[in-house]
């Protein structure tokens, strides 16, 4: 019965669709920017073809350099504090209490708001003069709530409201995972003697491994390409403190309308990004993994 | 209320997340089907404006009685309109008549054949190039030919300042730089932050820049800038320019968190309205905005203004001003009814109801004659002292940002915002827009 279905089963027919609509809006529209790193164009007129120049200028921008350097390190910034946060919080609110059921409801509230809802939101509030900015600055270290407008510390500000957003979705993978760890694990080691913060670093974690990686992939992928929060929250600044390269490339491309340059950035981030996501699914073993649940 | 096109907050992030819908759904006008270069339709896109869209609204209504071809209006947000556009004007979706801010912007368009060259239809109609200011319409001059006629009032940059805050500090509105030294001394003393400055956009800044610049070096050196002359990103005089900027930054003229305050969400505005800031440099529209967000600033007659102080020692013009001469409105060149378009411009943007309805919203007009009709205006003494800044000029130079090409303007504004935070110098400010160039 199987051995004929799969007979009849018309494999690239049944990929067509998938297919064509990643091959129209995953690989068509990276090829074209591929082909406009090469040429000169304003938007207006037809792409002129510049060989390597925008190529060539692409080391001499400071910003570009430096861009890459900021992105990785909002990246790292992310991965640093949302991982173990959320591996924490997913863990607590894996509990069967009502009040855990409660608690995360409320947590859960940031994911139903937009990104650009939530940047705006938070870029009111930290303004030095009518936010609550100069109310909390002074306990902080900052008496004048000058938050944004530190060049030293608005990558962290943009971090934090990052982690703001994101920590619930996060929180909720590793809740849901956590809940399908086997109770007899637990019981075991209760058994044994181990005490609770035994069995969540032998137990919990370990078990988490799969949806750790998968949730970091996340976090790095999207981190990579993260563009509204900066734009909203500081615009790269304050001047080129946080400008991260996607928002870098935004300006050029749409502020200096500069899209032959801006297109060989975004070749760039484009190889930047996939080399980070393979790396990660190499090191951890992401494509060989198997269940790990009993009797799996 | 601005008419500059500026990147900015809300607008931008807008266009990031609809960047892809928005050559599909971008008419967003009321009645039927209004695509660009539209048949038999005039389509005109200009800013959204709630004081000026009615009366824009009214000219079209009045053309649509008399012609046979009927207009349309469609507004964009000032945010996202330069882009917008930019990408319309190279697609069959362009609107026949554009809103567009003269210099550098409408060059780019100029320059890629996309634009009616108006100058013929001004030798058939003398009268209707003598109507405008001759330093205002020649903004809108590329190559020696016109390309867009004024369609707004003139918008100079202007020193306000809260009167309140003077008064009690007992001191007068500055004349000289050393008086503005002095005034920002005091103020200083008196934690109240001298001068607002929404440090977080950098054509704020640049306003500074252009000012300083034109009162030391005069006029030729932004000239010689916008002509792209080597070496010009390095005079002397521009040089000088910035290190006053970063020397006012760092004397505490702008207080010490400008860098994250902003324009667009009327912080800027709000701290010389409540009186936490004593000054503000900015362009004209700074009225409508006070009058927007503060409006109890403005009716207590604490809202005042004076021109740009002198300097001793400059080589320029003690009364030359800087800002947006105005915005423009040209003609798309693959319009289908260029004749209709050209009587849109000519008759109706420069008739006296029109005129009339500007300055009723507090607009200065670039037309001549004017300044025996300013009564009819909500705040008179205002229009007047525009309208006389305006016509006792020497010069009148635009704004950096929109007098050169868009990229240029973008590494300026950058570059500049790192000189006024101390990261760069002026000296590698010169020499990074000498790449530029």
């Amino acid at each position: 019965m199987s051995q004929a279905a799969r007979v009849e089963r018309p494999g690239i027919l049944w990929a067509a669709p998938a297919l064509v609509f990643f091959g129209l809006f995953g690989l068509g529209p990276v090829v074209v920017v591929a082909y406009l790193s090469f040429t000169q164009w304003n938007g207006l007129e037809t792409p002129v073809w510049v060989g390597m120049e925008n190529w060539q200028a692409l080391p001499g921008d400071p910003n570009v350099g430096h861009g890459l350097l900021i992105s990785l390190g909002l990246t790292s910034l992310c991965w640093l504090t949302q991982t173990p946060l959320a591996i924490m919080f997913g863990a607590w609110a894996a509990g069967k209490q009502r009040i855990r059921a409660v608690a995360s409801a409320i947590f859960f509230l940031p994911l139903l708001l937009s990104t650009a809802a939530i940047a705006l939101i938070w870029r009111a509030l930290l303004d030095p003069n009518f936010g609550l900015a100069p109310d909390i600055g002074p306990f902080m270290g900052l008496p004048n709530g000058n938050f944004l407008g530190n060049g030293s510390i608005a990558l962290y500000v943009i971090a934090f409201v990052i982690l703001w957003q994101f920590l619930p979705f996060h929180m909720l993978l590793y809740q849901a995972a956590a809940r399908d760890i086997p109770r007899n694990f637990y019981e075991a080691a209760e058994i044994d003697g181990a005490s609770r913060l035994q069995q969540f670093f032998s137990i919990t974690v370990p078990q988490l491994r799969n949806t750790i990686i998968a949730s970091s992939i996340l976090i790095i992928v999207n981190s990579m390409t993260f563009f509204e929060t900066v734009l909203l929250l500081t615009n790269g600044g304050p001047g080129t403190a946080t400008r991260i390269l996607p928002l870098h490339m935004y300006f050029r491309g749409f502020s200096g309308f500069e899209m032959g340059y801006a297109s060989a950035i975004a070749v760039v981030l484009v190889a930047v990004g996939t080399t980070l996501s393979l790396l990660i699914v190499r090191i951890t073993g992401y494509s060989k993994m198997t269940s790990q649940r009993e009797g799996a | 209320m601005r008419y500059m096109s500026r990147p900015h907050l809300i607008g931008s992030a807008a266009l990031a997340l609809v960047v892809g819908a928005t050559s599909a759904c971008g008419t967003s006008g009321p009645g039927e089907e209004s695509g660009g270069g539209s048949e038999g339709g005039l389509e005109v896109w200009a800013l959204e404006d709630a004081t000026v869209n009615p009366i824009v609204q009214q000219g079209i209504e009045q053309f649509n009685e008399s012609s046979d071809v009927s207009a349309e209006l469609t507004t964009y947000v000032n945010d996202a309109y330069k882009q917008k556009l930019q990408v319309a004007m190279g697609s069959p979706n362009a609107p026949d008549v554009f809103f567009n801010w003269g210099g550098g912007n409408l060059a780019q368009y100029v320059n890629s054949d996309q634009v009616v060259n108006l100058s013929p239809y001004m030798e058939d109609d003398p009268e209707l190039r003598e109507s405008f200011l001759p330093s205002v319409l020649d903004v809108a001059e590329i190559d020696g030919e016109y390309y867009g006629v004024p369609m707004l009032g003139v918008q100079p940059i202007v020193l306000f300042y809260n009167k309140q805050v003077f008064e009690d500090a007992g001191i007068e509105p500055p004349e000289t730089y050393a008086d503005l030294l002095d005034a920002i001394d005091t103020f200083k003393e008196q934690d109240i932050i001298p001068v607002s400055l929404a440090g977080a956009q950098g054509w704020t800044e640049l306003m500074w820049l252009e000012y300083l610049t034109d009162r030391l070096g005069g006029k030729g050196v932004f000239d010689a800038i916008a002509a792209g002359e080597e070496g010009s990103w390095q005079d002397p005089a521009l040089l000088e320019a910035l290190s006053m900027c970063r020397d006012l930054a760092e004397r505490g003229a702008f207080g010490s968190n400008f860098s994250s305050i902003d324009y667009d969400n009327g912080s800027a505005s709000s701290l010389l309205a409540s009186g936490k800031a004593a000054m503000m440099l900015m362009g004209t529209w700074e009225l409508g905005t006070q009058t927007d967000r503060n409006p109890e600033f403005v009716e207590s007659g604490n809202f005042a203004y004076t021109d740009f102080p002198t300097m001793e020692d400059g080589e320029g013009e003690p009364n030359a001003i800087v800002g947006n001469p105005s915005n423009y409105f040209s003609i798309n060149s693959d319009t289908e009814n260029e004749e209709a378009a050209v009587d849109f411009l000519t008759n109706t943007v420069t008739s006296d109801q029109y005129v009339e309805g500007l300055i009723e919203a507090g607009q200065v007009p670039a037309v001549e004659g004017i300044e025996d009709q300013f009564s009819s205006s909500d705040t008179p003494e205002f229009s007047e002292f525009t309208y006389n800044l305006v016509s006792d000029a020497p010069s009148f130079t635009q704004s950096w940002d929109q007098a050169v090409d868009p990229a240029t303007a973008e590494a300026m504004l950058t570059n500049l915002q790192q000189v006024f935070l101390g990261d760069t110098t002026p000296e590698e400010f010169g020499e990074a827009m000498e790449q530029q160039r």
